[in-house]
């Protein structure tokens, strides 16, 4: 066992994946010489040379489309999003090009790469880096949503992602990335269509991803003191979701609560709702709760930031009515 | 009408070329031209759907060009894409399938005329969105570079055509990647079709700098302009950049002045282009100029070339068959292919 931060955990997938396959490269911006912005490739320039850790100019769209052309002849590219947000610039490529080109093309191509970085609101950063494009991309066909949240599951589900023939967004937390854990000497991959029983429980189900996970770990804490006793789901998969495990939580609890970071119109959650309605309704013995960020631009100031995602005491006190209501 | 730009000068009778090449050429353009026609009869006889853009009067671009690739080198086109397609080796057959929405389409009937794909063929897509087949042909290009030095591989020297508009010229992906690809060498070839209008858009008023080719030298890299309508002009400046690219030494930017003898697509009443400005293109048939030059060089007789048409003509008949006699997808599969593991 090693203690590893986070981003130290993605490091060593990236890695161990690059010295496994040598098909398998990184690109982005500042990703080579400078070691990515959050230190995700640090030392890998050298390790591996300028093309396998290739530094890009700044153009988002071009370089993914790039990928994506590189995929389709036989590589394995990683981008790192500098910070997901800039994907936005990638829209085209990401939906077009990466998502949908399999099926338009008949099957003629696959798409290996993965799409990593930085996403989620960060401390004041402002609107345009603190955006949840999970939510935007949900809809595109062909892709694999995942977020990971602990050094663990960042490290095998990464490794997994890179091994994947098809294209996975993978959302790691600019919040996320010091986060400590012993992980395994051992080498391990993590499925990516499983989400992860992070509490059994059986009054409720809480169904949540990324940060938020934590917002709700601490929230349950709270709970475990007045006597309560929820299932805590992460999903990891925001794409598929992985109805085996949310449906046999909610055959055990028949409660639902959704904690999201991503903003409640059109989110991920919404999804969720309404997948749940069409299998599981009538198991359900409340009507679905969603907690989500506010219909806002993420603003600046501190304290209203604070009030646009969703607090663990928020979470706390829908469980509590949630369960209060009970029949 | 806008002043026609002066046509660079080739001097075609000096280029060497064996009969039989001249042929393929020759037979590559018959190919494209009566496959298109035949497009255009089964559209109006509503046998095919969607939005078709012929390629008619540009033949001289696609088999000049890809007539000077390897087998194993890539194409990479746009929603104008039956003629590359075609010109790259995907058989006529299954290229008319696609368009019937055929699963023995080279598509599978899922993409349609504006997204044709064989990887048997590396023809790497008709790409239906304005620029965005660019960057994929950029990657391409990479991967060979990346073969070749990253992974040790000397026999990866394949190269890359990425063909598209002059209203595409204007998109940024258009610069980011000359920019990419001169920075790190790619071997792509970065052939601009010139043909004067983006659907109802003149180039002249769509962009700063009409003469495309000029925007090379920014990024270092070689811009050719070239008489779109002279299949050896266009194989000449192709044969040199091919060799440019798989020797290493990066991108070209050719520019080739052409004309699309149709409106846009089949949907396009093409009105805004002025009846002058069309017979002086129809004047210069890039069939009708090779077949001029194929007989004065008599590296051909009309006999021969006649049996060319016939053939091709047959070849046609027989795809539109195919085409008409194959299934349909099966409903069954409607989500086969979303996945790599479908
Ligand atoms: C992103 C995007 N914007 C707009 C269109 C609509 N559109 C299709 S073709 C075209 C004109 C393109 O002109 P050009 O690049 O000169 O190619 P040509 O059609 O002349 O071959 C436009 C605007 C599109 N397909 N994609
Ligand atoms: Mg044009």
């Amino acid at each position: 066992m090693a203690e590893t931060l986070l981003f130290n955990a993605l490091r060593e997938a990236i890695d161990e994946e690059m010295g496994r396959d040598d098909t398998v490269f990184v690109l982005g911006e500042d990703v080579g010489v400078y070691g990515g912005s959050y230190k995700v490739t640090k030392d890998l320039y050298n390790k591996y040379g300028e093309l396998r850790v290739l530094d890009t100019p700044i153009a988002e769209n071009s370089f993914t489309g790039m990928a994506v052309g590189a995929a389709m002849t036989g590589l394995r590219p990683i981008i790192e999003g500098m910070n997901m947000g800039f994907l936005l610039l990638a829209f085209n490529q990401i939906a077009n090009n990466a998502g949908m080109l399999r099926y338009t093309s008949g099957g003629n191509y696959k798409i290996p790469m993965v799409i990593r970085g930085p996403g989620g609101v960060g401390r004041q950063l402002g609107a345009e880096h603190s955006q949840r494009l999970e939510a935007y991309f949900q809809a595109v066909p062909g892709l694999k949503i995942v977020a990971c949240s602990t050094p663990y599951n960042a490290k095998g589900l990464l490794k997994a992602a890179i091994r994947d023939d098809n294209p996975v967004l993978f959302f790691e937390h600019v919040l996320l990335y010091n986060l400590k854990e012993d992980l395994p000497n051992h080498e391990y991959v993590v499925p990516l269509d499983k989400a992860e029983i992070v509490r059994p429980g059986k009054d409720v189900t809480i169904l949540t991803y990324s940060r938020m996970r934590h917002h709700v770990t601490q929230a349950v804490k709270g709970l475990e003191k007045k006597g309560l006793d929820p299932e805590v789901i992460d999903l990891i998969s925001l794409k598929p979701l992985d109805f085996d495990t949310i449906g046999a939580s909610i055959k055990k609890t028949h409660r639902v609560i959704i904690v999201e970071e991503c903003m409640k119109t059109g989110g991920i959650g919404a999804e969720i709702i309404a997948s749940i309605n069409d299998r599981y309704f009538d198991e359900l013995d409340a009507p679905v709760v969603r907690l989500s960020s506010q219909d806002i631009p993420t603003p600046y100031n501190g304290k209203l930031e604070t009030l646009t995602i969703v607090q663990p005491k928020q979470i706390e006190a829908a469980v509590e009515n949630m369960v209060a209501l009970k029949v | 009408m806008v002043q026609e730009r002066t046509l660079p000068q080739f001097h075609a009778p000096a280029a060497q070329i064996a009969p039989e090449e001249g042929l393929r050429l020759y037979e590559d353009m018959i190919l494209g031209r009566f496959f298109e026609d035949k497009c255009a009869e089964m559209y109006y006889r509503g046998k095919m759907f969607g939005f078709v853009h012929l390629y008619n009067g540009q033949e001289a671009v696609s088999s000049g060009v890809i007539k000077s690739l390897r087998s194993d080198d890539y194409v990479c086109s746009t929603y104008r894409d039956h003629v590359h397609a075609l010109s790259a080796g995907v058989p006529a057959k299954n290229v008319m399938a696609e368009l019937f929405g055929k699963e023995t389409g080279c598509s599978k009937g899922r993409g349609g005329s504006m997204h044709l794909f064989s990887s048997e063929h590396n023809m790497l897509g008709g790409f239906a969105f304005i620029g965005e087949g660019i960057p994929v042909a950029l990657g391409a290009a990479f991967q060979s570079r990346y073969r070749r030095d990253a992974l040790g591989d000397s026999s990866a020297d394949q190269v890359t055509a990425c063909f598209f508009g002059d209203g595409t010229s204007n998109n940024g992906q258009f610069f980011e990647c000359l920019n990419m690809a001169a920075l790190w060498k790619l071997p792509i070839l970065f052939v601009v079709e010139n043909n004067k209008w983006a659907i109802g858009m003149a180039h002249e008023r769509a962009t700063s700098q009409p003469e495309i080719y000029k925007k090379a030298a920014v990024f270092g890299m070689p811009g050719v302009e070239v008489d779109g309508m002279d299949v050896m002009a266009v194989r000449a400046v192709a044969q040199e950049a091919v060799a440019r690219a798989r020797a290493g030494e990066g991108p070209t930017l050719i520019e080739a002045l052409t004309y699309r003898f149709r409106g846009h697509s089949l949907a396009d009443p093409d009105e805004l282009r002025s009846k002058a400005e069309k017979e002086a293109w129809l004047a210069r048939d890039p069939i009708k100029r090779f077949e001029g030059y194929l007989l004065e060089q008599n590296l051909a007789d009309e006999g021969t070339l006649k049996e060319v048409r016939d053939r091709i003509q047959t070849r046609i008949d027989d795809a539109l068959t195919f085409a008409e006699e194959s299934p349909e997808p099966s409903p069954d599969d409607l989500y086969k292919y979303i996945f790599a593991e479908d």
